[in-house]
């Protein structure tokens, strides 16, 4: 049966919870985009004269290449001389040195959202970057972690502190001219986290990055870079929210992941940027490029991601699998309520011998919301033993929704072997009246059936972000049943 | 306990239910049987307050409430129950979480406090003995890739752990071996007492030799055409439902 739209009115009053505004100075660059514009942010960063050059170089190429026209995805055409490229508190002009000289309205801010960055409070064995528009407000746990060897700071930081890892590495996953939006964030990348796990070192806790859109008619661009190097280990968690505003907002970030030999990358994202309101006003544009890059003999990344914000969502956490018997892992829970859209997937590139990819993608689609899987296999000719395993699923709720699954195969290696299955199913009026003849709201059981569907993905998250994923998916999806 | 007044239901248009009477006591089972497509599941999703059954004439009174016009989640929690004809399977939920979710969402409505893991556990282990559903089967996700014998069981463990004031029961009895069968009823059995009702809808007399009910009635063509004892079962079994109706022409 479908979903009532009534009562989808009806429930809707609740809405995002992250939507609210902190009230702080900010300095601004003025709107728009020119040389001028990365000479300024460059210089706020003051960054070395080759960093420049790098982003003058990406911002030329940007010139000359054009907005991606291929996702299944709607919106108005982004003006990009009317988006602001830079924002930062102005208390933050001198970045504090510790905690207790970071703003109080800032702390607030992150203590609303459930992040609370003082080190007594945090959740035992996290350690928070804390990025606030176009710079990092707080980074928890700092000292701790070099105590092993792990670096862990601001990426503008890391630049004045580790140049020779971030020349080393800064675009040798994505290169600038990658695409449209990675050459944008090139030019522009404002600040993000850079970690560092030296060999052989598994890193005592969790790092996490919370992203936070704030201030109006401004654009993020943050670039994460994170390196592993021989036999070490990391689980590395992002979260993102921004304010509800009636405009859109562009977000086009960049994250590299690179592992040396035995190396394991365990990478989660709980992506809750503001999706706009039910007609589609507003929320954020999130055009993100996120690649890995499995260097070394028998290392492993994996990716984790709970997509439930974003007017548009386009992204595509990818695998380049180059050593031999190298692993890659996607698990994608994403959901479309409303009138969000979501276009996103994986790509495994299979280069070395027995090597290994899985994609297991959920994909929720409720009230207008569209879901399109988009999922590339690539085997090229020396991956002699290559195997993937694809799994597709899509969960439809009331009649107004779509789901579409593209997937892309390309083998060059007969010894290959792949498996791909997909479904699609719907919620069913009678598993909604099963639930509540149980006693079970009809709200509940939404997300109790939801849970159900996405649980082999959010199984793969640090327990503390299940719960919080597993709250959210019933959140984002008020409303959705009638 | 529940009284039905001339209850008329319609399904797109189609009149299924043609003025059923029937009044239960606390403390009473009554069973109805009746052929293939006579309206049995139908009355019970009405009871139940299932979506697309339109209700044309007549009440229902549960408590001394018009139960009609409740929802379906308020209607379990003043204490009705459904066991499915076909249960449904709710793949990546856990039958306990789904039951403790369930179990609370009912005490929340009573104004108890939820129970807490250590209490739930102990509660079903007690309540899946009963109904001898394997411990393993309690695990795993609500009736996915459950036998049929293992749905109906996991439905009258589900009652158990609920604890109903009204249980009707769908056929509970068919796809069930003897033994099973058996499992079953011991299970409705020891849930039987002076403050619960129970409506057990079958097909076949067999189910009744076990739940022994206080009042028998037919239903034919979406009405109740002959109340009786445990007799009337047995005479059931032996004319067939084609006795009944020819007894019936005048
Ligand atoms: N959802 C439905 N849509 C259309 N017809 C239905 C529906 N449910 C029941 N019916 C019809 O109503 C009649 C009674 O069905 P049901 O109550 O399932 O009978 P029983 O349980 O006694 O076998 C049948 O003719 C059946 O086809
Ligand atoms: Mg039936």
């Amino acid at each position: 049966m479908s979903a009532s739209t009534e009562q989808i009115d009806d429930i809707l009053k609740k809405g995002y919870d992250a939507g609210f505004v902190t009230d702080i100075e900010e300095e601004y660059a003025p709107p728009g985009l020119s040389e001028e514009i990365v000479r300024f942010i460059s210089k706020k960063k003051q960054e070395p004269e080759w960093l420049l050059e790098w982003r003058l170089k990406a911002y030329r190429r940007w010139l000359e290449m054009k907005e991606p026209t291929w996702a299944k995805v709607t919106y108005p055409k982004i003006d990009f001389q009317d988006i602001c490229y830079y924002a930062a508190p102005k208390t933050n002009e001198n970045a504090p040195k510790s905690l207790d000289e970071v703003d109080p309205e800032l702390l607030a801010t992150y203590e609303k959202l459930g992040i609370p960055l003082h080190e007594r409070e945090v959740l035992a064995g996290v350690a928070v970057d804390a990025v606030f528009d176009s710079v990092s407000v707080a980074t928890t746990f700092r000292d701790k972690l070099a105590e092993v060897g792990v670096i862990f700071m601001p990426f503008s930081e890391a630049v004045q502190e580790h140049p020779e890892l971030v020349k080393r590495y800064l675009g040798s996953v994505v290169p600038v001219s990658d695409n449209f939006y990675a050459a944008l964030n090139s030019a522009v990348f404002s600040d993000g986290s850079f970690v560092y796990i030296p060999k052989g070192v598994r890193c005592p806790m969790e790092l996490s990055t919370y992203f936070r859109i704030n201030a109006a008619k401004t654009g993020q661009f943050e670039r994460t870079l994170i390196i592993a190097d021989e036999g070490s280990y990391v689980s590395y968690l992002e979260g993102c929210t921004a304010p509800m505003r009636d405009e859109n907002q562009l977000h086009a970030a960049v994250v590299e992941l690179v592992t040396h030999e035995g190396a394991q990358i365990k990478y989660s994202t709980v992506q809750n940027w503001y999706p706009g309101d039910e007609n589609g006003k507003g929320g954020i544009l999130n055009f993100v490029t996120k690649r890995g890059l499995c260097e070394g003999a028998r290392s492993k990344i994996s990716w984790t991601q709970v997509e439930t914000g974003s007017a548009i969502t386009w992204k595509y956490p990818s695998c380049i699998l180059k050593g031999d018997d190298s692993v890659g892992e996607f698990y994608s829970v994403a959901l479309s309520n409303h009138r969000q859209q979501a276009d996103t997937g994986t790509k495994m590139i299979h280069l070395g011998k027995n090597t290994k990819s899985t994609i297991i993608s959920k994909g929720i689609s409720a009230g207008h919301g569209q879901q399109t899987y988009r999922g590339g296999v690539k085997i090229s000719r020396g991956a002699t033993n290559a195997r993937n395993y694809t799994q597709c699923d899509s969960l439809l709720i009331g009649d107004k929704c779509g789901a579409h699954t593209v997937p892309y195969v390309d083998v060059r290696n007969s010894s290959s072997k792949l498996e791909h299955e997909a479904t699609t199913s719907r919620i069913g009026e009678d598993q909604l009246f099963y639930c509540r003849q149980r006693g079970l709201s009809e709200e509940d059981a939404v997300s109790l059936i939801v849970n159900g569907f996405a649980k082999q993905v959010l199984k793969e998250l640090p327990m503390e972000f299940a719960v919080e994923a597993q709250k959210l998916l019933g959140v984002s999806l008020e409303g959705a049943v009638g | 306990m529940l009284k039905i007044e001339d209850l008329h239901v319609e399904v797109d248009g189609k009149p299924i239910l043609k003025g059923i009477n029937l009044e239960i006591e606390a403390g009473q089972v009554h069973a109805i049987m009746g052929p293939n497509g006579s309206g049995k599941s139908t009355l019970a999703y009405v009871l139940a307050g299932k979506d697309g059954y339109e209700v044309t004439k007549g009440r229902v009174l549960y408590k001394g409430q018009d139960l009609l016009e409740m929802a379906p989640e308020l209607r379990a929690a003043e204490g009705l129950f459904l066991g499915f004809q076909y249960p449904v399977a709710i793949p990546g939920v856990s039958n306990i979480y789904f039951l403790k979710a369930a179990v609370n969402a009912i005490r929340k409505h009573r104004g108890e406090d939820p129970l807490d893991a250590i209490d739930f556990m102990k509660l079903s282990k007690e309540k899946a003995a009963l109904v001898q559903l394997p411990d393993e089967l309690t695990k795993r996700s609500v009736n996915d890739g459950f036998s049929g014998g293992e749905k109906k069981r996991n439905e009258i463990f589900q009652m158990a752990m609920l604890e109903p004031s009204l249980a009707v029961l769908d056929e509970t009895d068919s796809g069930l071996d003897i033994d099973a069968l058996k499992v079953v009823a011991e299970g409705v059995n020891a849930l039987r007492g002076p403050d619960r009702a129970m409506l057990v809808i079958t097909h076949y007399q067999r189910l009744l030799d076990h739940i022994v009910p206080d009042v028998v009635h037919v239903l034919i063509d979406g009405q109740i055409v002959r109340t009786g004892d445990k007799g009337l079962a047995m005479q059931l079994e032996k004319e067939g439902y084609a006795g009944v109706r020819n007894a019936l022409q005048p």
